[in-house]
């Protein structure tokens, strides 16, 4: 057998790495192109396919009793678990950033190692036995509560490392000027931390709007659930899966998160102005 | 306008550390006053306690007739020129100048005219839209400057004015702060490390150590009678020399020879006395001819200073520094003799480090009369 060429070699080395690239990437993108081309194809199948256009699919959506309420109860739930999370997080990490309390960084890292349990299947019986004895069984106040608990920890434990990072002297300079507290917050720490809390505020909204588990348990009638629960009815009398509304569906589902990730990283993109001379 | 009073003021950190120890001080009305010292003498503590971002642990503090010692920094009627500035990155520069106006309440458009006069008097008016980051590090300093000047305080505290600006922009920087603070007349107290811009600045110098004030007078008194070692050793440029040495009846016995004992000290010690001898470079005069009253030694260094050289002497063990005018300057290895200038030299003792001289000839700095 001749060696080959080191040239030829080398392009058949571009070859066969490109074509194992192509077949990662068809492998992942095949979902996508799915989740594009199924809701506008008159018979949508389970394989992607070029469409039969037509727009019929989404008349099932709009037709649907649950569908589009459940779409507004996961923007309810997402919202609110994302602004309390926000907020609290935002006062929280700011206090343990700027008083110094013994065990600060003990209680930081248990808070944040438990977080995970919180909202996790090893906690779903007391969490249900507790929002039981509140009466917030079948609440999206409760499932909000509950979502917000189990972001809480990571949200103050990312927010401290943003408020770390602000010159005390920022806040300082405005305490000699008079400030109050809430001012020293509102025109001095909030602004400068703003991508930090854009940062908690989208992650919170994408945590919280595929969660199906908390949400599943908490919630028993069907117009209380988001969608990520009602997905799973959407079946035709046949007991075959309603493709047609699952697809325009899914769809649905998936843009919110899209645009409100464009929107925020266009407004509150990470950009920090400086001011400090180092 | 007002004066500054403490009165039997400390700071003490848990854990023990005095930042401030039992100190009073008055600043006149009107006066540019530096808390000068080394890095971790209190002088930061000391500001900042003024300002009221530190509470003293004991003592009182008051400006003009009012006791501020429990009131919060907002409402002590000072403003503060931090060390980074601390301009708000997030606002305009017109919105950092306006902002005290703004937490007084003051309306958006009264408050935008207000600071667009002040900023007009620091040649900063172009710049009102910009960012501080757009800012260059003078900039930044005139934009701190107008926010301290637009709420007009009755006292202004400065942290290390200059020492974020590059060497250049630092002496225009110096000549400016000090032209606008006469022209304010509005009573100041500036925090720095660097002697040369205390001596430059200020009416008054309280030179700082471990808390406490080691010296306090005007930039003359603190420079030609430094009160103690400490002092002697910390002001000038080229520092002092400082010869360890026995008083031996009219004169000093110094490792290299022996020097006359200075006017101000004779008749203050006796034989046998531990003393050190000090005189500043800039008082000694080096000539290759032998002298009455002389130091004896060989040029081991010479450093161009530009107008001026700076000679290093060895005398026995010991060096000795002085300055000489250009194209004067000795050969290396050559024998000099040097002679102090008549009334510069000063004598501590040895151990205690104070300052040997008739009191009369140390009488206590006046404060400087207001503007």
């Amino acid at each position: 057998m001749t060696r080959l060429d080191p040239a030829v070699r080398r392009a058949l080395a571009r070859i066969g790495f490109y074509t194992f690239i192509a077949a990662i990437t068809a492998f992942f993108a095949l979902p996508m192109l799915w989740l594009v081309s199924a809701p506008f194809d008159a018979t949508p199948g389970l394989t992607p396919s070029w469409p039969d256009f037509s727009l019929k699919n989404f008349r099932a959506l709009r037709d649907n009793p649950y569908a589009l309420r459940s779409l507004w109860n996961s923007v309810l739930i997402a919202g609110g678990s994302a602004v309390l999370a926000v907020v609290c997080g935002a006062l929280a990490a700011y206090s343990l950033s700027r008083v110094r309390i013994p065990g600060r960084d003990g209680l930081l890292y248990v808070l944040l190692l438990l977080s995970s349990i919180v909202t996790g299947t090893a906690a779903m019986v007391p969490i249900f036995l507790l929002m039981f004895q509140l009466n917030l069984i079948d609440s999206r106040a409760g499932v909000v509560l509950v979502l917000t608990g189990g972001l809480l920890p990571a949200a103050i434990f990312i927010l401290k490392d943003f408020m770390d990072a602000t010159p005390r002297s920022y806040e300082e300079s405005a305490r000699v000027f008079g400030a109050s507290p809430l001012q020293i917050l509102r025109h001095i720490v909030v602004p400068i931390v703003r991508p930090g809390l854009a940062t908690i505020a989208v992650w919170a909204v994408v945590n919280v709007w595929g969660n199906f588990l908390i949400p599943f348990i908490l919630l028993l009638n069907p117009d209380k659930q988001p969608a990520a629960v009602v997905m799973r009815t959407f079946y035709t009398e046949g007991g075959q899966p309603n493709l047609a509304l699952i697809s325009t569906f899914s769809l649905a589902y998936s843009v919110p998160v899209v645009v409100m990730y464009l929107f925020v990283n266009r407004r509150y993109g990470f950009r920090f102005h400086g001011g400090i001379k180092s | 306008m007002a004066d500054l009073t403490l009165t039997g003021l400390s700071k003490v950190y848990p854990g023990g550390v005095r930042a401030v120890d039992d100190l009073d001080l008055s600043v006149v009305d009107g006066e540019f006053f530096a808390l000068l010292g080394p890095s971790g003498c209190g002088k930061t503590t000391l500001l900042r306690t003024i300002a009221g971002l530190e509470t003293p642990t004991t003592g009182r503090l008051s400006i003009g007739d009012r006791d501020v010692t429990g009131l919060s920094p907002g409402r002590r009627d000072v403003a503060m020129v931090f060390q980074d500035y601390a301009l708000f990155p997030h606002m305009t520069v017109q919105d950092n100048i306006a902002y005290p106006l703004r937490i007084r309440g003051v309306g958006r458009a009264q408050r935008h005219d207000q600071a667009a006069q002040t900023a007009a008097g620091l040649s900063l008016s172009t710049l009102l839209e910009r960012r501080p980051a757009e800012l260059s590090g003078g900039q930044q300093q005139r934009a701190a400057l107008a926010r301290a000047i637009v709420s007009r305080p009755a006292l202004f505290l400065f942290d290390e004015p200059l020492s974020n600006l590059d060497a250049r922009l630092r002496l225009e920087a110096r000549t400016f702060l000090k032209r606008l603070q006469r022209d304010l007349g509005v009573t100041t107290v500036f925090v720095t490390h660097d002697q040369a811009e205390a001596l430059a600045l200020a009416d008054r110098i309280a030179v700082m150590e471990a808390g406490r004030i080691r010296q306090l007078g005007t930039p003359k008194q603190v420079f030609h009678r430094p009160a103690n070692l400490f002092v002697a050793s910390f002001i000038g440029s080229t520092p002092m020399n400082l010869l360890p040495g026995t008083v031996a009846g009219e004169s000093v016995r110094i490792p290299g020879g022996a020097v006359r004992i200075p006017a101000a000290a004779r008749g203050l010690v006796t034989d046998g006395d531990e003393v050190v001898f000090g005189v500043r470079p800039e008082y000694l005069t080096l000539s290759g001819e032998p002298a009455g009253g002389a130091i004896a030694g060989t040029v081991a260094i010479v450093e161009d200073l530009g107008t001026a050289s700076l000679v290093s002497v060895e005398v026995g063990d010991v060096t000795v520094a002085v300055t000489v005018p250009e194209g004067a300057e000795p050969d290396i290895g050559a024998d000099g003799w040097l002679t102090p200038a008549p009334g510069r030299a000063l004598l501590y003792r040895a151990g205690a480090g104070d300052l040997i001289a008739a009191p009369a000839a140390d009488a206590p700095a006046e404060p400087a009369a207001a503007p």
